[in-house]
């Protein structure tokens, strides 16, 4: 049987990989992808322990990141069509309308 | 493949022979290790590679897997849900955009400032796994648990618990889809001014 810390290694390697996808790549849609990214890897580390502490709170918690994550997916995809509809672009580094 | 294997783990879940092949230890080790590695290969192929699509498709390959994993755990009720909403529907939305955008310019894919990114990410990852290994928790390997020491099919308890104990967690999550469907469609509504000019 697999320990439940080889579950948090997996998240927590995932959810780096999904930080330096964020910092790192200028596309926004690349963005949003390593930002679901890291909403998996918090729903790998919820159903590990939920297995492990046998209970289905976190089980139910991670059906609510899925949905939240849908939502999160909707918006950000709205937001970039009227950004590339205005600005022609996707990069993050040249939607500077809010810098002061 | 991975689908493959997902959808014959779905199917006949109280099949003796079938539940009988992942209840082998070896097998499941087996299975996990093919899935955390696959997963990871392709999160990182979806910050790595350079055409968005092939990133989409990256991270379509690393949901699957990941519900790989969730099957191994036995939230078959979560893996399913996950192909369903995240590959079946958010992918396929992602992907949709992308064509429509039709992203022609030659991107710089890094940023100015990866090194310091790449540094304080590689600090956090280390501080982590390091409060990880010092934990009591790490070395210890729980009890096999199998199917038949839960009491209940997967899908049942969860319902159980979802619309007992997280009734209004769960009305607040339909009013936020709400919100997200308004507020979706207010910003990518062509304004009357803009398409008048």
């Amino acid at each position: 049987m697999i320990p439940l810390s080889y579950y948090v290694v997996v998240s927590t390697l995932m959810f780096v990989i999904g930080l330096v996808g964020v910092l790192v790549r200028r596309n926004f849609l690349i963005i949003l992808y390593s930002i679901e990214l890291m909403l998996n890897a918090a729903n790998i580390n919820l159903v590990a322990f939920s297995h492990y502490l046998s209970s289905m709170v976190g089980q139910v918690l991670s059906l609510f990141v899925i949905t939240i994550a849908a939502g999160e997916a909707a918006i950000g995809l709205a937001i970039i069509v009227v950004l590339f509809r205005k600005r022609a672009t996707t990069n993050v580094d040249e939607l500077n309308v809010l810098k002061w | 493949m991975c689908v493959d294997v997902v959808f014959i783990a779905l199917g006949p879940w109280n099949d003796a022979n079938l539940w009988s092949i992942l209840k082998n230890s070896m097998t499941h080790t087996l299975f996990f290790f093919y899935f955390a590695i696959l997963t990871l290969i392709s999160s990182l192929c979806t910050i790595a590679l350079r055409n968005p699509i092939q990133c989409t498709v990256a991270l379509l390959s690393a949901l699957l897997h990941v519900a790989g994993l969730f099957i191994l755990l036995h939230a078959e009720f979560i893996a399913a849900m996950q192909i369903i909403i995240y590959a079946g529907a958010v992918l396929v939305l992602y992907l949709f955009v992308l064509m429509l955008l039709d992203l022609k310019q030659a991107e710089t894919v890094i940023h100015r400032q990866y090194g310091f990114a790449l540094f304080f990410s590689a600090v956090l990852l280390g501080e982590i796994l390091l409060a990880l290994f010092q934990s009591p928790l790490f070395a210890k390997v729980p009890p096999i648990t199998d199917a038949a020491s839960t009491p209940s099919p997967n899908t049942e308890s969860i319902g159980v618990v979802l619309f007992t104990d997280y009734l209004l967690p769960f009305e607040m999550v339909g009013v936020l889809l709400l919100g997200g469907i308004v507020g979706a469609l207010v910003l990518a509504k062509q304004t009357p001014r803009s398409s008048k000019s």
